[in-house]
């Protein structure tokens, strides 16, 4: 990167600091545009090999051809964090992108979940997932591309079925309940026992129960069957594990999505405004793509049914740093994910200044709009986000034959799961738990209906 | 400044970079695509149905519209009814869509969860498929007819001083002036003895042509399964001949109480009506042969589908056609689709194939009740017909 944008680059990160920024470095590398959208398909600049990848990247050359995506930027945390621009944007595009970019390494050197997140899974991710991919490769070279296939087809799959509560480094449960020979004794046990009359106790033989895998609901599917799956080899076993730990990695990413963009969009444009030291004429392109990225829906419509999480985020911000102050702020950043952001921020006032509503839409394929209510427009907002965006589905009993039973919570959920694609879900888990495995839902009639595979 | 300053780096300065290299989307769209491809291999005899016999060689393609494959994850039912958030100015109760109306509303920030919506258009190659096909069924390679060759072929081979003068090679000539130059600098540009022809020889080839005949009973009780399955079966023997032999010819016979020979698009489309005399075809078949193609020359190769219905009182006389075409071809194939299952080879037809084949010659039957009959049958078909020259 040379001359002005790297000049550019260098006051811009001088601005930030003195605005009170505060990020680990940033390695910025410019990219040929092809490469950036490889990456945003595969979550990380270097991973694993699957097919489902190629899919994704097929829908994302045709969504491109047809001029519905442009990529903005691609930023990773960590220490230092990385990011990529694209080498065809303008330099003025870049400079705002490089704010963009700060404001997001500002955010996850910060907020709560992305420091818990990075302290348990590095912060090196760019790096150790390169190290998967490379060790997931010699695996193909020694195991052959099928078998490595199909314990990615079933990991990948269970990709969202993590337990971030429970933590990325887990203890196997312990082996045999606890002790369960009765309330312990007390010193009155004791001095009942020495009256006269009394026998002595008599000396119980203490019988260590086995306990039930697993003790309770068991959410991290993932992290389950690579403990337990009863004929998984140790290369097997570290792939499972390999798919794990960047799903701990990408739920900050996706948990905080509109206040992270929302907050980088707010920094870009606030430091945009300071850059005195940008000539008038590329001032003006940055500010026009900083509109491109902040509006609220795709050029031509006039309403859109979903949101653009950088327009809510930065707009958002904007009114918190208005109302609230800069200080404020910079609590918020640390403090909430997506949920307690839009919960705790979006006001009515801000709601019906964006012209923000909720729609209904019926099997028929009518969508209506419906009456204005705060809490019922938030939780529209955050529905799918819920449980890493995946049903909730537990492990819940492994029978005497080694049949693993997964259990739905489908009231939580609210209904039951797409049966045919439980199914094939269940096909791939069988390939890695060797053994039969069940699963319990409902139908669309709320009839309880257990899957098998193989079927029963 | 902050005290440990981010870096910049640029595509220029280390030259190429290493993600210039290559491309893992394109990678994991091609293992997507093999995926895709193992799965329609799996059903081709319906994806050929609509293909032509005869078309094309080589370079000969079938089109099958495929969807992309669904990588499965758990996911809600498809709920009767929905809620979501959008912007814009509206007012509660504004209908949006009305019922039935299709709504191009996916913009950013809809997470598309259906990936399976895309349809494209898989080409195979056919050669890729029956090379999978012979090392999926494990198939060996035919031998050509033993001895038989033809000597018509000319070859050009060396030069000569004398010849026709469409056959002056110049730049053989020019070569020859410069030699003759270089020893005597001094003498003319060109003389006679400069000028060389090229030489024809005729060789000896081995014969690689080869003729099938598709005979078919089109009586009114062939049902249109009955004909699809026979189709298939000609497919798919044609084109495993045709990894054999550089130059194969099919001739179409349909028969009914009568025998005419048919051009492909007519074969599978002609409807008779009446009964079923087999001879008729096999007369014509030998008729065929011997107006046109020598036996000497041609490898022989004659399919015959039918239900296995055949007139009694022809029965001497279709023995009698047949084997005598039975001591002219390679291989003289009966694909009986039989009205039902437990009735398959226990016929009128199969009988007088059973008889021939009693006789020596090599000679198959195979009932087709299903598209997975049509495999075994192809397998047998081409099993045995290496055997045969194994042997």
């Amino acid at each position: 990167m040379k001359g002005s944008l790297e000049v550019y680059g260098q006051q811009m990160e001088a601005l930030a600091i003195d605005q009170g920024l505060d990020y680990f470095p940033v390695h910025f590398e410019q990219v040929p545009a092809s490469f950036m959208m490889e990456v945003s398909i595969y979550g990380l600049p270097v991973r694993m090999p699957h097919w489902s990848f190629g899919v994704r990247y097929v829908h994302q050359l045709i969504q491109h051809q047809m001029g519905h995506s442009r990529l903005f930027e691609v930023v990773y945390p960590g220490d230092p964090g990385r990011a990529f621009l694209a080498e065809n944007n303008s330099v003025a595009e870049n400079t705002l992108v490089i704010a963009h970019v700060l404001g997001h390494a500002d955010f996850s050197k910060n907020n709560e979940l992305f420091r818990r997140s990075q302290e348990e899974v590095g912060y090196k991710i760019v790096e150790q997932a390169a190290a998967h991919a490379k060790r997931i490769s010699s695996a193909i070279e020694q195991y052959g591309a099928e078998k490595v296939e199909q314990i990615l087809d079933a990991a990948l799959a269970l990709e969202a079925h993590i337990d971030i509560y429970k933590g990325l480094r887990r203890e196997r449960y312990p082996e045999y309940r606890p002790d369960s020979a009765g309330p312990a004794r007390t010193g009155f046990h004791k001095r009942f026992h020495e009256l006269p009359g009394e026998e002595q106790p008599v000396a119980q033989e203490v019988q260590r129960v086995r306990a039930d895998i697993p003790p309770h609901f068991e959410r991290d599917l993932l992290w389950f069957i690579a403990q337990y799956a009863p004929d998984l080899e140790d290369w097997e076993r570290d792939i499972f594990l390999a798919v794990r730990e960047e799903s701990f990695y990408f739920y900050p990413v996706f948990a905080c999505q509109t206040i992270n963009e929302g907050w980088a969009s707010y920094w870009h444009a606030r430091l945009l405004r300071e850059a005195d030291f940008i000539p008038q004429s590329e001032y003006l392109d940055a500010i026009k793509t900083h509109s491109d990225v902040v509006r609220p829906h795709a050029s031509g419509d006039q309403v859109s049914l979903s949101l653009n999480p950088y327009h809510l985020g930065f707009s958002m911000w904007e009114k918190i740093v208005e109302t609230e102050g800069l200080d404020a702020a910079f609590r918020i950043r640390k403090e909430e994910d997506d949920f307690g952001f839009i919960r705790n921020y979006l006001t009515e006032e801000l709601a019906e200044e964006l012209n923000l509503f909720q729609y209904k839409k019926e099997k028929s394929g009518a969508i209506s709009v419906l009456d204005m209510n705060l809490d019922d427009l938030k939780e529209s907002i955050l529905e799918r986000k819920y449980n890493f965006g995946a049903p909730r589905v537990s492990a819940t009993d492994v029978g005497v034959d080694g049949t693993l039973h997964l259990t739905h919570e489908h009231g939580s959920d609210g209904r039951g799961l797409d049966l045919g694609r439980c199914e094939k879900v269940l096909e791939y888990t069988h390939k890695v738990w060797r053994r039969p495995v069940t699963l319990s839902t409902v139908d669309a009639r709320s009839t309880p209906r257990t899957v098998s595979y193989p079927s029963q | 400044m902050a005290d440990n300053p981010s870096t910049f780096s640029g595509c220029a300065e280390g030259g190429q970079q290493w993600y210039d290299l290559f491309s893992r989307g394109a990678r994991d769209w091609l293992r997507h695509n093999e995926k895709v491809r193992d799965a329609v291999l799996k059903k081709l005899p319906d994806v050929i149905a609509e293909s032509d016999l005869a078309g094309g060689g080589s370079g000969h393609t079938v089109k099958v519209p495929v969807r992309l494959m669904e990588h499965f994850r758990f996911s809600l039912a498809h709920p009767d009814e929905q809620t979501g958030a959008g912007q814009g100015e509206t007012k509660p109760g504004d209908k949006l869509v009305e019922p039935g109306e299709k709504k191009q509303g996916k913009s950013r920030g809809e997470g598309g969860n259906n990936e399976g919506g895309i349809e494209f258009v898989l080409e195979l190659k056919i050669d890729d498929i029956i090379d999978w096909l012979w090392e999926e069924l494990k198939l060996p390679n035919l031998e050509v007819k033993a001895g038989t060759t033809k000597d018509d072929e000319y070859t050009r081979e060396g030069w000569n001083r004398r010849g026709a003068r469409s056959r002056l090679d110049r730049r053989r000539s020019m070569k020859e002036a410069i030699k003759r130059r270089s020893i005597n600098p001094d003498g003319p540009t060109f003389i006679n003895e400069d000028l060389r022809y090229r030489q024809l020889v005729m060789r000896r080839q081995p014969a690689t042509q080869a003729v099938v005949f598709f005979a078919m009973d089109v009586s009114s009780s062939m049902r249109d399964r009955d004909r699809k399955l026979a189709k298939t079966f000609f497919f798919w023997a044609m084109q495993g001949l045709r990894r054999q032999y550089t130059c194969i010819e099919p001739v179409f016979i349909a028969h009914t109480v009568q025998a005419w020979e048919f051009g492909e698009d007519e074969f599978f489309q002609v409807r008779g009506s009446g009964g079923t005399v087999a001879s008729t075809a096999f007369t014509t078949i030998s008729d065929i042969v011997e107006q046109r193609y020598d036996p000497a020359r041609f490898n022989i190769y004659m399919f015959y589908a039918s239900d296995g219905e055949n007139f009694r009182d022809d029965h001497d006389a279709a023995k009698l056609t047949l084997t005598r075409i039975a001591g002219m071809a390679n291989y003289t194939g009966y694909i009986e689709t039989p009205a039902t299952e437990e009735r398959a080879l226990d016929t009128e037809t199969a009988a007088i194939f059973d008889s021939v084949a009693g006789q020596g010659g090599a000679i198959g039957s195979y009932a087709l009740t299903n598209n997975e009959s049509v495999w075994t049958a192809i397998r047998g078909f081409f099993r045995q017909h290496a055997g045969e020259k194994a042997a």
